[in-house]
Order: C-alpha cells, then structure tokens, then sequence
C-alpha cells in the first residue's frame, strides 16, 4: 500500500487535466458509454441546476493522517494544502449568513488543521442546525493532542460522520492501511463512551461505507444492517446510520481502477446502474463546497477536478447565495457515480 | 464475434435474449428477480447459494455475477469460499455416491 499522495509521487494522475481527460475521453469519446450530459438530457435535466441549498461543505485541507487507497482527495500526511486563518474568517461570515442548514467540515483528516479547534469553535457559535465533522476515526488515537476529541466533539454538539469500509479488519485494513480496523473500533468505542451513538442520543454518529474495490455499494439498508449486529456483538458498539457512498472514479481510485484494469467495467457499472430517479436529489443541487484556499465548487468531487462553480462568485470573499443559486451545475462523466443504483451523496443515498 | 465461446463483454448483454423472445424473456427475467427477493430466505443468503451453485454449473458468467454481487453486499472471501466448498461437496458427494451402485453391480457380477 502506498503511503504518499499520488502528488508527493509525481503521478500522473495528480494532474487534474490528465483525470479529466480520461473520464471525457476512451469508451465516451468512441460512443461506446454515454455521456452524461446526454443521459440527463433525456430527462430534462440539462442543464443540471441547484435546488434550494442545504449543505455548506468546507474542505480545511488536503492533510490526513492515513493513505487510503480509494480516497478521491488524494489527501495524505504530504499535502500541505492547508486552510488559513483568514479564509476560516471568510467562511465565518458566510456561515453566520447562509440559509443552508448544514455545515459539513471534511478534509484530509480536518483536525490536523492547526486552527481547527478554533474554527469549530467559532462555527458552533453560528446555531447551524447540522454540524458535521467528518472524521477518520483513526486520527482520535494518532497523536495524544487528538485524544480530547471526542469529548471537544460533543462539548460542541457536532455530528460526527466515519468511515468505515467494514465491520472486519481484513477489509478495512487493506483499503487503509495497517492497523486502521483497531484503532477505528477504539475511537469508535471511546465516542459511544460519551454518549455518542447511543439509541436515542442527540449527539449523532454516523458511519461512512465505502466499497473497498471496483464495485458498487450494495443496499444501504442491508448493510446497515449487517455493521449494526456485527459491530455489536463483536465490539459493543452502536452507532446511527450508515451511508454507502459509490466510489467515484477521481484521483487515487482512478488510478487503482487503471492500474488494476478495471476502469472500463467500473464505468459500465457505473452506467448501466444509471437511475434517472436519482438525478433530481444528486448532492450538488443542495451543496456548495468551499477548498482549502477558498474556492467554490459544485461538490467535492468538482473540487478535486479542479472544476470551479460557473458563476460570476467564485471565491468565498465574494460569497453571494443568490447569485450563486442561479448557476449551472459543472458534470462530466464522474457523475455517473453519484446516479447508480440508489444514488449516492456525502449523505448516502439519494434515491 | 469473438473467437472465444466465452466473453465476459457478453453478461451485460444477457438482457438481450428477450428480443428474440420477448415473451419467455420477460417471463425468465421476472421470474429470476422474484427468486432473489428477500424472502423467507434473505437475498443475501441467496446471493450465497447463486455462487455455490455457479461453481456445481460451471457458469463463469454467473461466477463473475455473483462474486460481485457477494462483494456488494458486504460478504466476505470467507464465506464464499465456505459456499463454494458446500457446492463442491453436494458435487463431489454426487459422484461418490455412485460408488455404491458400482459396488452393488461388483458384488452381484463377482462369485
């Protein structure tokens, strides 16, 4: 497994244009898929334009403790691509004013940012219905300046939303990296210690189900399911809700689809699993997602594509809701994987 | 037309049989939704037993179909593996079995 961004390895892949050029090109280009663009089309659709926003996602950096192979970030303890002081003091002013009812701070592993603490801090004092962090679990036990953070999550009411890509260590070890199943049951025990979880609890914990592979998450609700009971018994733990989220083909899982000769089947999967029910609901008619330096995207998957919001407000410092709500929505083939099966989003199924 | 009896390009074409047939097609495909349904027997489970028995048929179409679906559901390599061995023995049984008639014929040609 590898433990440097496809950045700090100089793939590539790391280029944005080179991604995007893959996914508009090959099987697409050659009219053997569709693009999406056309799919939508089909419906009335194209082209795609925001609905009421709900979701204020604000990446504070590309920085994470972990490496995992699927991440579409590319994140890493080698990116430096950190939020300053004086963007969070812009997203602050857009968060006191935003009429979305959730703020979803994510990352990288958004606790590594040095003014974190601070940011929550200030964010909370906003009254935002919904405050997620989402968290990779391992980071609780990474370092012991981490350790106070379940506590400092629930001290805050925050959401905290996890990853995990399977209730066995085997899986979710290999998807990221040695020793993340155990250090993930820890923190998911020391978060239900304090309340977090529990049936009933207003302090939510939800977890994050990634397929670990070139295949699609099966039923959300089955999974869920089989984590709750497993988890359960084999650990003690409980927890909310579980989110299947379709890998989408962009950075480190782009590559693992090419290097692994499965890019074209993952598309056709992608493809055939179209679900026109789903298009209406897909994450980036109700979200805007702000980068580390301050730019607006559609969703963080446009982000890490480098595919800014087509609109005259591009950057937090000249944030405008209302302008903002009269953009079209930037797609490209990538967002096929957010209209397979029942949809996917940062909020599991969408359909 | 491929120079292999087997390509696995064609598993997502298998919906194509119901445009030389429409009728027995739909009927077919209808019918093999229904038996995967959470039933008496959850669809996991059936997703277990479509594998086992893909191995006894020597389907690779279905092989590939149903390791994938195993995958999406959240099986593990443990338990499909356990599912491919049941399917093994119910095989290897149905040849071993045999030996007794084989026995029988034996005992009954021999002085």
């Amino acid at each position: 497994m590898a433990t440097k961004s496809l950045k700090a390895r100089h793939k590539e892949l790391a280029e944005t244009n080179n991604q995007l050029e893959i996914l508009n090109g090959g099987i697409f280009q050659e009219g053997e898929l569709p693009y999406f663009k056309d799919k939508i089309a089909e419906i009335g659709q194209f082209p795609l334009r925001p609905n009421k926003l709900e979701v204020l996602q604000i990446n504070v950096g590309y920085m994470c403790n972990q490496v995992c192979e699927h991440c579409h970030v590319d994140a890493g303890p080698d990116r430096k691509e950190i939020m300053t002081k004086e963007t969070m003091i812009q997203c602050l002013e857009v968060i006191r004013n935003t009429g979305a009812h959730t703020l979803d701070l994510t990352g990288g592993a958004p606790e590594m940012n040095p003014n974190f603490k601070w940011f929550v801090d200030e964010a909370s004092k906003a009254g935002i219905q919904d405050f997620i962090v989402r968290s990779n679990l391992t980071i609780i036990r990474a370092n012991k300046k981490y350790h106070d953070l379940p506590q400092f999550f629930k001290d805050h009411n925050v959401h905290v939303v996890s990853s995990m890509p399977h209730y066995t260590r085997g899986k979710t070890d290999k998807q990221r990296g040695a020793g993340v199943f155990d250090k993930s049951i820890m923190a998911l025990q020391e978060l239900n210690a304090i309340g977090y979880g529990k049936p009933n609890s207003d302090l939510r914990l939800d977890l994050v189900y990634n397929p670990s592979g070139a295949y699609l998450p099966g039923d959300q609700a089955a999974l869920e399911h089989d984590f709750k009971i497993a988890l359960k018994e084999d650990f003690g733990i409980e927890f909310h809700n579980l989110f299947a989220i379709t890998n989408l083909p962009i950075a480190r899982f782009l590559d693992y689809l090419i290097a692994s000769e499965n890019y074209e089947d993952y598309m056709y999967s992608l493809v055939d699993a179209y679900n026109p029910a789903a298009v209406q609901h897909v994450m980036c008619t109700n979200t805007i997602s702000v980068s580390w330096d301050g730019w607006l995207y559609d969703c963080d998957f446009n982000q890490m594509l480098d595919l800014k919001v087509a609109s005259k407000v591009k950057h937090i410092k000249d944030y405008n809701e209302d302008l903002l709500h009269e953009r079209d929505i930037i797609i490209s083939q990538h967002c096929f994987g957010c209209t397979a099966g029942a949809g996917s989003s940062c909020q599991g199924t969408v359909a | 037309m491929t120079n292999n009896y087997y390509d696995p390009a064609d598993l997502r074409k298998f919906g194509k049989i119901t445009e030389w047939s429409e009728e027995l097609g739909t009927k077919f495909f209808n019918y093999y939704n229904a038996v995967f349904e959470e039933g008496a027997l959850s669809a996991r489970e059936k997703s277990l037993i479509a594998l086992a028995v893909a191995h006894v048929v020597k389907c690779p179409y279905c092989i590939d179909a149903y390791t994938k679906d195993g995958l999406q559901r959240g099986i593990t390599k443990e338990e499909m593996m356990e599912a491919v061995h049941a399917g093994a023995a119910i095989e290897s049984g149905a040849t071993l079995v045999h030996g007794v008639q084989m026995m029988n014929k034996y005992n009954k040609l021999s002085m």
